[in-house]
C-alpha cells in the first residue's frame, strides 16, 4: 500500500494498526481461498484487483468524488434504492458487516446474542476500521428485523450522519404505501444532503445505470445454468459482493467482459468443475465481504454452488425497474414497484422465497440447498424449517446450516458439508 | 487385496482390515495429543494394500499418506448395513459429536443430522461428568442403572451441567441418582435428533458412546424400539471406510 494511502485513512480516522491488522487478514484469506481455485476465469483478475483496493482505490476515488461535491451515502440494505442515490448526484456503497471485529468493544454496546452482521457492522465503527463507513456523509440504517431496528438506535450514539429509513412488514396496499411514503422521504434527505434536486431525466438515467448492473447479473446467473459450470460459486459470490462497492458503470462492463469469456468457455464446455458435478444452491441469510466460510467448505468439499438465493445475490439483484414514466412520481412508483418485490425474510408471510428458491432450483439444477442462516437471526432461520420441509416433500436435499463468522465450528461444517456433497453425488 | 479402513476420531483411532469383505484384522489406539505418531502406532505391522480415512482426523491423514476419505456419517452408514442388514437409522455418539443417519433403499445416506459446534451430549460430556461424581467410564452406565430416583439436570452445556452437578452433590443426592440424571439428559438429546428424522424402526447404535449400557437401555425404553450395538461399536467406521475402499466408492 502506498503512503498517500496511509494519510488518507489517517485523515478519515482509521486506527491504522488495527486497519494494517485487518488488511493482513483479509489478504491472506483471500490469497488462500481464491487464489487458489484452479482454472478461474480471466476476467476475475479485474475482481482481483477491486479486492486487493478495496480499502485503497476505491476510497480515494470516493474522496476524490467528494472533494468535487459530490456526497457519498453507505447503506447495510438491499431495501435502500441505489436509483434515488445517482439521481441526486450521490454515491451508494455498501457497508462493512463481514467479519468480526473488536468483539469485546461490540458486546459493551450490543448483547452477545446478536447475529453476527449486526455486531460487525459495529465492531467495524468501534475498531475504526470501514474506510467506506468513515467516509459516508449519510449512513441509512432501515427498520428491517429487531436486531437491526434497535441496533440503530445504539449505531446513533457513534455516528452522527446515521438516516434510519422504515420499511414495511407485510406486503398489502399499506405495506406499499409506506414504502412508497419512505422513499419520497429518504428522496428529500438525500437531495437536502446533496443540493441536487432529482429531476425525471437524472432519474430515468440512475434507473438505466442500476438496471444495466442487474442485467449484467443475470446474465452471469444465466450463464451459470451451465454444465460444467464456467465459474465457481466463490467467484459469482465475489461479483455479487463487489456489486456493493464499486462503480456501477464500471461493475457493469466488468461483468459483461467476463460473461462473454464464460460464453466462449461453454462453447468449449470447458468449466471450473467435472461435468455432473453435486450442484448447490445456497439459501438464506447475506454473505458480506470477506464472509466466504460456507462457500470455501462448499467447493473445497467438490460440489459447486450455482446460484446464491441471498440480499448478496439474487434476492438484491432480481428485477429491473421500469424506466417508463413521465414525472418523478411514476419514476418513484416504478422504483416502489421493483423494490416491494424483494422477499425479504422480515415480510410475513413470505410466500415468494420459497417460490423463489424452487424456482432457482429448477432453473439452476441444483442437487440441493444449503440453508444458510447466521445465529440469532430469526427471520431466516424460521423461515429455514418450513423450507426444509417442503423441499424434503419434493424430494430435494437440503442441509440446515446455523453458523457465524467465527472459525470455531470449520471442522463439524466441514464434516456435515462433505457429508452432504457425498449425500447428493 | 487388503482393504483398510481408519476412523480417526477425537478420542480413538480405529483401523479395520478386511478382505472381500471380512474382517482380516481390526486396530485401536487412543487419539491422545498427538494424532500423527498414534496413527504409526495403531498401522505398525498392520498389512494392507489401500487405505481410506475417515473421522474428524481425515484431512490430517489424506496429507500425510496420500489417501482416500470419507466422512463419518457416510462410514458409519456403510458399517452399520455391514453388521446389521436391516438397518435405516443410526445413532453414532462419538468423543464430540453426535449423528442420526438414515439410509435410503440401497444403503444411501438419505439425511442426517449432526450436532453444530458444541460437545454437549457427546462422549466427551460423560466424560467430563463421570469424573465430576469420581466414576471411571466403564462403571458409569451400569452404576447409574442402580440409582434410585429420577433427577432431572437441565443444562447440556458440558461447562453449566458440571456446575449442576456440584450443586445436587452439594444438596446431598446420591452420586448414582446424579448419574441418571446426566444419562437422561443426554439420551433426551439423542432421542429429540432421531424423532426429527426417525422413520421408525429399531435403531443402530454406534460410536464410543455405544458401549455405554445405560444409555442403551435408557433409548429403548424412550424410544420404544430395540436398540441395537454391535459387539465393538467403535470400529463401525473404519469397517464402513474399508468397505467403500473395496467397493470403490
Amino acid at each position: 500500500m502506498s503512503d498517500d494511502y496511509r494519510s488518507m485513512w489517517a485523515d478519515l480516522g482509521l486506527d491504522l494498526a488495527a486497519h494494517d491488522m485487518l488488511l493482513g487478514v483479509l489478504g491472506e484469506a483471500y490469497g488462500k481461498m481464491y487464489l487458489t481455485q484452479a482454472n478461474r476465469p480471466a476476467g476475475m483478475s479485474y475482481f482481483d484487483f477491486v479486492m486487493s483496493e478495496v480499502h485503497g482505490l476505491r476510497i480515494k476515488e470516493l474522496i476524490d468524488e467528494k472533494k468535487a461535491g459530490r456526497k457519498i451515502i453507505g447503506s447495510y440494505c438491499v431495501f435502500v434504492p441505489e436509483e434515488i442515490v445517482l439521481a441526486a448526484n450521490a454515491t451508494l456503497v455498501g457497508l462493512c458487516s463481514g467479519a468480526d471485529f473488536a468483539m469485546e468493544e461490540v458486546e459493551r454496546l450490543l448483547p452477545r446474542n446478536t447475529c453476527a452482521l449486526i455486531k460487525s457492522a459495529f465492531g467495524f465503527k468501534l475498531g475504526k476500521v470501514c474506510p467506506y463507513l468513515e467516509s459516508a456523509d449519510m449512513i441509512v440504517g432501515e427498520n428491517t428485523c429487531d436486531g437491526k431496528k434497535k441496533a440503530y438506535e445504539s449505531l446513533a450514539q457513534l455516528v452522527d450522519n446515521l438516516y434510519v429509513m422504515d420499511l414495511p412488514q407485510v406486503k398489502s396496499d399499506k405495506g406499499r404505501d409506506l414504502l412508497k411514503a419512505e422513499y419520497q422521504r429518504f428522496q428529500k434527505a438525500v437531495e437536502e444532503l446533496t443540493g441536487s434536486p432529482i429531476t425525471v431525466a437524472s432519474l430515468q438515467q440512475a434507473i438505466r445505470t442500476v438496471n444495466a448492473k442487474r442485467a449484467a447479473i443475470h446474465r452471469l446467473s444465466t450463464l451459470r445454468k451451465a454444465d460444467p459450470a464456467p465459474i465457481s460459486g466463490m467467484d459469482a459470490l465475489l461479483v455479487n459482493q463487489v456489486f456493493f462497492y464499486d462503480n456501477p458503470a464500471r461493475f457493469t462492463d466488468a461483468v459483461n467482459k467476463i460473461c462473454d469469456e464464460l460464453e466462449q468457455r461453454m462453447k468449449a464446455k470447458s468449466g471450473v468443475f467435472p461435468t455432473k458435478n453435486p450442484r448447490v444452491i445456497v439459501a438464506g441469510c447475506p454473505q458480506a465481504v470477506p464472509n466466504w466460510k460456507l462457500p470455501m467448505l462448499v467447493e473445497t468439499a467438490g460440489a459447486v454452488i450455482v446460484g446464491e438465493e441471498s440480499c448478496v445475490g439474487e434476492r438484491g439483484t432480481r428485477n429491473l425497474t421500469d424506466e417508463a414514466g413521465n414525472s418523478v412520481d411514476e419514476l418513484l412508483d416504478n422504483i416502489v414497484d421493483r423494490y416491494f418485490q424483494i422477499d425479504c425474510a422480515i415480510f410475513t408471510p413470505n410466500r415468494d422465497r420459497l417460490h423463489h428458491i424452487l424456482e432457482m432450483i429448477e432453473k439452476y439444477q441444483a442437487d440441493g440447498v444449503i440453508h444458510y442462516g447466521l445465529q440469532f437471526c430469526q427471520p431466516y432461520l424460521m423461515e429455514a424449517l418450513p423450507i426444509e420441509k417442503v423441499l424434503a416433500e419434493k424430494g430435494v436435499p437440503c442441509l440446515r446450516i446455523e453458523t457465524d463468522y467465527s472459525m470455531e465450528d470449520i471442522g463439524q461444517l466441514k464434516t456435515r458439508i462433505e457429508a452432504f456433497v457425498e449425500q447428493l453425488s | 487385496m487388503l482393504s483398510a479402513g481408519i476412523d480417526i476420531g477425537s478420542r480413538t483411532i480405529e483401523c479395520v482390515v478386511i478382505e472381500d469383505g471380512a474382517i482380516r484384522e481390526i486396530r485401536q489406539a487412543p487419539t491422545t495429543f498427538d494424532p500423527r505418531g498414534q496413527i504409526e502406532n495403531v498401522l505398525a505391522g498392520v498389512s494392507f494394500d489401500r487405505i481410506m480415512a475417515t473421522g474428524y482426523g481425515r484431512n490430517l491423514f489424506e496429507v500425510a499418506y496420500d489417501a482416500k476419505t470419507v466422512t463419518e456419517i457416510k462410514a458409519y452408514g456403510r458399517g452399520a448395513r455391514h453388521l446389521f442388514p436391516e438397518a435405516t437409522t443410526i445413532l453414532d455418539i462419538g468423543g464430540q459429536d453426535s449423528k442420526c443417519i438414515i439410509l435410503g433403499p440401497g444403503g444411501k445416506v438419505q439425511r442426517f443430522e449432526m450436532n453444530d459446534r458444541c460437545a454437549a451430549g457427546t462422549g466427551k460430556f460423560l466424560e467430563v461428568m463421570a469424573e465430576a461424581l469420581n466414576f471411571s467410564l466403564e462403571e458409569f452406565g451400569p452404576s447409574a442403572l442402580k440409582a434410585g430416583k429420577v433427577l432431572t439436570i437441565n443444562a447440556m452445556c458440558t461447562v453449566f451441567a458440571e456446575s449442576e452437578v456440584t450443586s445436587l452433590i452439594s444438596r446431598g443426592e446420591n452420586r448414582e441418582d446424579i448419574a441418571l440424571g446426566l444419562h437422561l439428559a443426554v439420551v433426551k438429546r439423542a432421542a429429540g435428533m432421531i424423532r426429527r428424522l426417525w422413520p421408525g424402526g429399531p435403531i443402530f447404535f454406534a460410536g464410543g458412546v455405544a458401549r455405554n449400557s445405560c444409555i442403551q437401555h435408557l433409548l429403548e425404553k424412550d424410544l420404544q424400539v430395540p436398540v441395537i450395538v454391535p459387539d465393538n461399536p467403535q470400529m463401525v467406521g473404519a469397517l464402513g471406510a474399508a468397505l467403500l475402499l473395496e467397493e470403490g466408492a
